[in-house]
């Protein structure tokens, strides 16, 4: 795993105690929460441990944003248990609250204020902010000038919600869909930022909508759907296990595929879509590139443009949950 | 899941210079009060509509009701009546309308649903509100009260009395302000808390004596809070009478009613 944590730090980091890495820092077992008939989490069970990024995966609506606003304290659970950082979310909310960051869908900030006050305001509410003017520099919001907060631009918007989630130099942050509405250059640099986080011991939570953000930021991802985790794991055991991968060649049309398929794996299955072009599904390794080089072969057949489709996180969702992740 | 040993180190480079290292904490909470007190008060005087509510419409009332001879006061000088009309109409417009409205878009923007996981207490959030009123209000009444003294007011009384009058005044519209703010939608509440602002001013012995009303309108007006502001106003700068204790008590009563309703009913999201 990727995490790391910078040795010999530990003497600087306050009062609080900052949790081991690896310890948990967010445990949530048996999760229910109702809204009237409708059940929005259902049974969730959730471990998120320090100095990782764990990438909360889910269809809308699958209970997602519910979980992490019970774990920031903003609602109650119907029933289970719910411990951040080692306290009640709700009844010990006094001292988990300077201990967090929270970045919120949208909004969250006085519509008449300029980004960098409010950035400014948020330190001044806790003990040891960050330097706000290098924060400014390192989200690119300078660009925001005078600007009032309703006037900035959606990504503006979306960095500033970023900032105000680590100005207090918080242990653990929940940042709920950190790069909606980021362009390509912004969306890197808040990745940046967020192993940065990883590198100096803080942990996150994020949830997304974007499996290239999971698969590139998560240690841990979990896939969430109807309230329930469905799967979870890194995103290569996730991407390895389930999961087929595809092989794809094109050659003569016509080609024997039932005498091809004797000589591959049981399970492996074999088609021409077209004419002449070929796709070969199953568990796609070495050995079966080889053996179906082999067949090619010995039957006079040039395989041309042959290629392997790993299967991607969205793949493995789309096979979990059978629902786009998008909508 | 175990901490490695390559610290500091991912495939990206060499990081963990150790900025965002936590070091978690509320700043005391006397400073986050003044901070909040601070920013929002700020926030408040930039604010065009604000403004126009709470200091130039009650100074345009004040000059011109008292130079030009529209209503008949009954007093000798118009601002002798106007001026506490007046200071009750700017007690009303910071503690009622700006804050409700404001408080109402507030919830709708999600300021208080980030606020609430900020280090700062709700009860110091509420603190803070408060007192970004009263400093508005200060301002108001200083500026007023200059305009009024240039127009020749004298006023008479026990400033104790005036100063009571104010802050019971400031409880009682603060609390149906925020009672608006935390039930209504936004745009509910900034239609709402005009239309009765507007009500209030005209009924409410603002710049209208009561006594202009007929006797059954005038004995229910005469309970509003802020028929109960200006006249406990007027009672004592006017007419110098002492403690004005049954307008006293009818804004006691509009305080206790509307902070009650608000606490329990009050909808942070």
């Amino acid at each position: 795993m990727r995490s790391s944590f910078p040795g010999g730090s530990l003497s600087d980091r306050g009062p609080a105690a900052v949790p081991v890495p690896g310890e948990p820092v967010v445990e949530v077992h048996g999760l229910v929460k109702r809204y009237g008939a409708r059940t929005a989490v259902n049974g969730l069970d959730l471990v998120v441990r320090a100095g990782t990024v764990t990438a909360v995966l889910g269809p809308n609506g699958a209970g997602k944003t519910t979980t992490i606003e019970i774990c920031e304290g903003y609602r109650r659970a119907d029933a289970g248990t719910v411990r951040v950082l080692g306290l009640d979310p709700v009844t010990e909310a006094a001292r988990l609250r300077p201990r967090i960051g929270v970045m919120l869908q949208s909004g969250g900030v006085y519509s008449g204020a300029r980004a960098d006050e409010m950035l400014r305001h948020m330190a001044r509410l806790h003990a040891r902010p960050l330097d706000v003017d290098t924060l400014i520099e390192r989200l690119g919001l300078g660009d925001c000038g005078r600007t009032p907060y309703r006037r900035l631009s959606g990504g503006q918007q979306q960095r500033l919600a970023l900032a105000l989630a680590v100005v207090g130099r918080p242990e653990l942050v929940f940042l709920d869909e950190p790069t909606a509405g980021l362009d390509p250059q912004a969306r890197r640099s808040a990745w940046e930022l967020v192993r940065e986080l990883r590198a100096d011991g803080v942990t996150a939570v994020l949830t997304t909508h974007f499996m290239d953000e999971a698969e590139e930021l998560a240690d841990d991802v979990v896939i969430i759907d109807a309230g329930r985790v469905i799967a979870q794991g890194s995103p290569e055991e996730l991407c390895r296990g389930g999961a087929e991968n595809t092989l794809r060649f094109t050659g003569r049309p016509g080609l024997d595929l039932g005498s091809l398929l004797k000589a591959l794996p049981d399970g492996t299955a074999a088609a021409e879509l077209t004419s002449g072009a070929y796709r070969i599904s199953g568990s796609v390794d070495p050995q079966l590139l080889a053996t179906v080089a082999s067949w090619c072969a010995q039957h006079g057949v040039m395989p041309d443009g042959i290629s392997v489709e790993r299967h991607t996180l969205e793949d493995v969702f789309l096979e979990l949950t059978g629902k786009e992740l998008r909508s | 899941m175990t901490a490695d040993t390559t610290s500091g180190v991912t495939a990206g480079g060499v990081v963990g210079a150790g900025t965002y290292t936590p070091a978690p904490g509320a700043a005391p909470v006397l400073r986050m009060i003044a901070a909040q007190t601070v920013f929002e008060t700020r926030l408040l005087l930039r604010n065009g509509e604000q403004l126009l509510l709470t200091v130039i419409i009650p100074s345009l009332l004040l000059v011109l009701f008292s130079t030009v001879d529209i209503v008949d006061t009954g007093a000798d000088q118009a601002v002798d009546f106007l001026a506490p009309g007046v200071l009750a109409l700017a007690v009303m417009s910071t503690a009622f309308t700006g804050q409700a409205i404001a408080t109402g878009f507030e919830r709708r923007y999600g300021v208080l649903k980030r606020l609430a996981v900020s280090p700062l207490p709700r009860w110091a959030l509420m603190t803070a509100k408060t007192l970004s009123v009263l400093v508005t209000e200060v301002l108001q009444i200083a500026l007023l009260t200059l305009m009024a003294l240039a127009l020749g007011w004298s006023p008479h009384g026990s400033p104790l009395a005036v100063a009571l009058l104010l802050v019971l005044g400031t409880a009682a519209f603060s609390g149906l302000g925020l009672l608006m703010a935390g039930t209504l939608r936004a745009e509910a509440t900034l239609a709402a808390a005009n239309l009765v602002f507007l009500l209030l001013l005209v009924g409410g012995g603002v710049v209208v004596p009561l006594d202009k009303f007929p006797d059954a309108a005038r004995s229910v007006l005469g309970l509003l809070p802020i028929s109960a502001l200006s006249d406990g106003l007027r009672d004592v700068l006017q007419q110098g009478a002492a403690m004005p204790w049954g307008d006293l008590g009818v804004l006691a009563g509009w305080a206790a009613l509307g902070l009650g309703a608000a606490a329990f009913l009050f909808r942070w999201e």
